[in-house]
């Protein structure tokens, strides 16, 4: 990008021509009588990074679950990449995806970075990392391994391409689920609080990883704790509470300027 | 009353030639019997591992009807005495395949022992196998499934890649207890008729009168039988928990 060098809060917004990534609008989700989504909406073009930011119980994580049914919404609508998700109620009344083989292409375009890595424990990390291109994509074993070890040799894993997962510090370990999903070469990257689960001294590492692909122009979604990394690399900044979008805008605004009462007392808590 | 005086005859001269492989000895059968066993075994223990992981997928996701089913299956067949099951499904089993054949105007066939043996003895084992992998799926990190579902798996596709590897470690000591089961229960069928270990020996016994000697040798074969799968398990289960830190290195 020929922003380097450049402060990293002038990252610029994807250009107002970019396709829709992700679309959602007036999404709920009910988890028996607990109401956690009220009917949020928010959209994601190519190439932004949208920070997903609340206290807990706002329903940031659960949100971003929805993006691929990982959570199944009760009502709404999601597109991704211009493709609306097909959904149904099943014999119980619970909204499911209509179409199983629609939902499974969907997610194979969405890398999912998760809070706790979720490796699979009985796989070394470079077939970890192979796993889903070769099984669920289709593409040639050589070819899978040779893209995954430059992916692990971009987040500083190269030499531990046959260590299994159990093996590895948890900095490593979510270095390794990053090139995990980007093996799947993703339209949209979703990180769920990628950093919760880390010592303090390993979230460094992973942060780094991160903004590289977001100056990368990498479409992202992140749902975080960690409010200057959101301020430093997230092109749109969202702020949920309580299920609802209490307030949106880019970063210099939401943690400049906000204007809501809540969002002031959330940031001035958390920093 | 001396020591001698009562292994004496339990030590007779003749015991070498008694258990020899070629006739007039019995070795040979005895063999025979023990291969019969294993034979047996090996396909109730196949059988059940098929019943059983088609029995805790249903009872895990299946619909009220199938988890239903599951569970009087289960119920049913570990609340009575496995000898039981083997006298009814083998000699009731029998007859209700002949009946359904003669009223579709088929003849009447012998049912084969080995296959009677495989199918009864699978049956009981599938009820086992069935909350022995049941718990063992329970036991695999949901985090894994979740990531496997994320990433556009589908169904088959996550129960072959990761489900059924990673519940591999949790599944294998139960499954070890089920296989030796297996191997010994092969003995009931002697009940039945069918020519394994168990009653090849007692036909050897009561020819010769040998009864130490011959109850004795199917004793030592049952052990060799155990000590060999032990080592193939534990080469299993070494195997099976590549991905995980010895407990031995972790304290």
């Amino acid at each position: 990008m020929s922003a380097a060098g450049a402060p990293l809060a002038t990252r610029k917004t994807a250009p107002d021509s970019a396709a829709e990534a992700i679309h959602i609008e007036n999404l709920h989700k009910k988890f028996g009588q607990l109401h956690v989504l009220k009917g949020v909406s928010m959209s994601a073009r190519d190439g932004d990074v949208v920070a997903i930011i609340g206290g807990s119980g706002s329903g940031k994580s659960t949100l971003l679950r929805c993006i691929n049914c990982l959570e199944n919404p009760t009502s709404g609508i999601i597109r991704v990449n211009g493709e609306e998700i097909r959904l149904k109620a099943d014999s119980h009344g619970n909204t499911v995806p209509a179409d199983r083989r629609q939902i499974e292409r969907i997610r194979s375009k969405l890398g999912m970075v998760f809070q706790s890595f979720n490796l699979w424990s009985h796989m070394t990390l470079i077939e970890n990392v192979i796993e889903v291109p070769v099984h669920v994509l289709g593409v040639k074993r050589e070819e899978a391994i040779a893209t995954a070890e430059k992916l692990l040799a971009r987040v500083g894993l190269a030499e531990k391409r046959d260590v299994y997962p159990a093996f590895l510090s948890g900095g490593q370990q979510q270095r390794g689920a990053i090139a995990r999903a980007l093996a799947i070469q993703p339209r949209v990257m979703l990180f769920d609080e990628p950093t919760s689960a880390l010592d303090p001294e390993l979230v460094g590492e992973v942060l780094r990883v991160i903004g590289d692909l977001a100056h990368e122009g990498r479409t992202m979604i992140l749902v975080t704790h960690e409010m200057k990394f959101a301020r430093e690399v997230a092109s749109h900044v969202i702020y949920l509470y309580n299920g609802l979008v209490e307030e949106e805008g880019p970063p210099e605004q939401i943690f400049g300027a906000p204007k809501s009462e809540r969002l002031k007392q959330f940031i001035r808590n958390i920093g | 009353m001396s020591l001698d005086h009562i292994f004496s005859p339990l030590l007779q001269l003749g015991a070498i030639e008694l258990l020899s492989p070629a006739p007039p000895g019995w070795g040979g059968n005895l063999l025979r019997g023990l291969a019969n066993s294993v034979q047996i075994a090996l396909g109730a223990f196949g059988l059940g591992l098929l019943i059983g992981t088609a029995g805790a997928y249903g009872k895990l996701y299946g619909g009220p009807i199938v988890r239903d089913l599951m569970e009087v299956y289960t119920t049913v067949v570990r609340a009575v005495p496995e000898l039981v099951l083997i006298l009814l499904l083998y000699y009731a089993g029998a007859d209700l395949i002949n009946r359904a054949l003669e009223g579709l105007g088929y003849t009447r066939i012998d049912i084969n022992g080995l296959v009677a043996g495989i199918a009864v003895l699978g049956f009981v084992q599938g009820a086992y196998a069935t909350e022995v992998l049941r718990g063992a799926i329970l036991s695999v990190p949901q985090g894994q499934i979740e990531a496997a579902r994320a990433y556009g798996m589908s169904p088959g596709l996550l129960m072959r890649r990761i489900t059924m590897p990673a519940m591999l470690p949790f599944a294998i000591p139960g499954l070890a207890n089920l296989w030796l089961i297996a191997t010994k229960d092969t003995a009931l069928l002697a009940v039945v008729g069918f020519n394994e270990l168990t009653l090849e020996t007692r036909q050897a016994a009561g020819t010769t009168k040998a009864y130490f000697t011959f109850f004795l040798a199917a004793g030592g074969l049952y052990l060799l039988l155990t000590l060999f799968s032990n080592v193939i398990i534990a080469r299993i289960e070494r195997w099976s928990r590549r991905g995980m830190p010895s407990i031995a290195e972790g304290r």
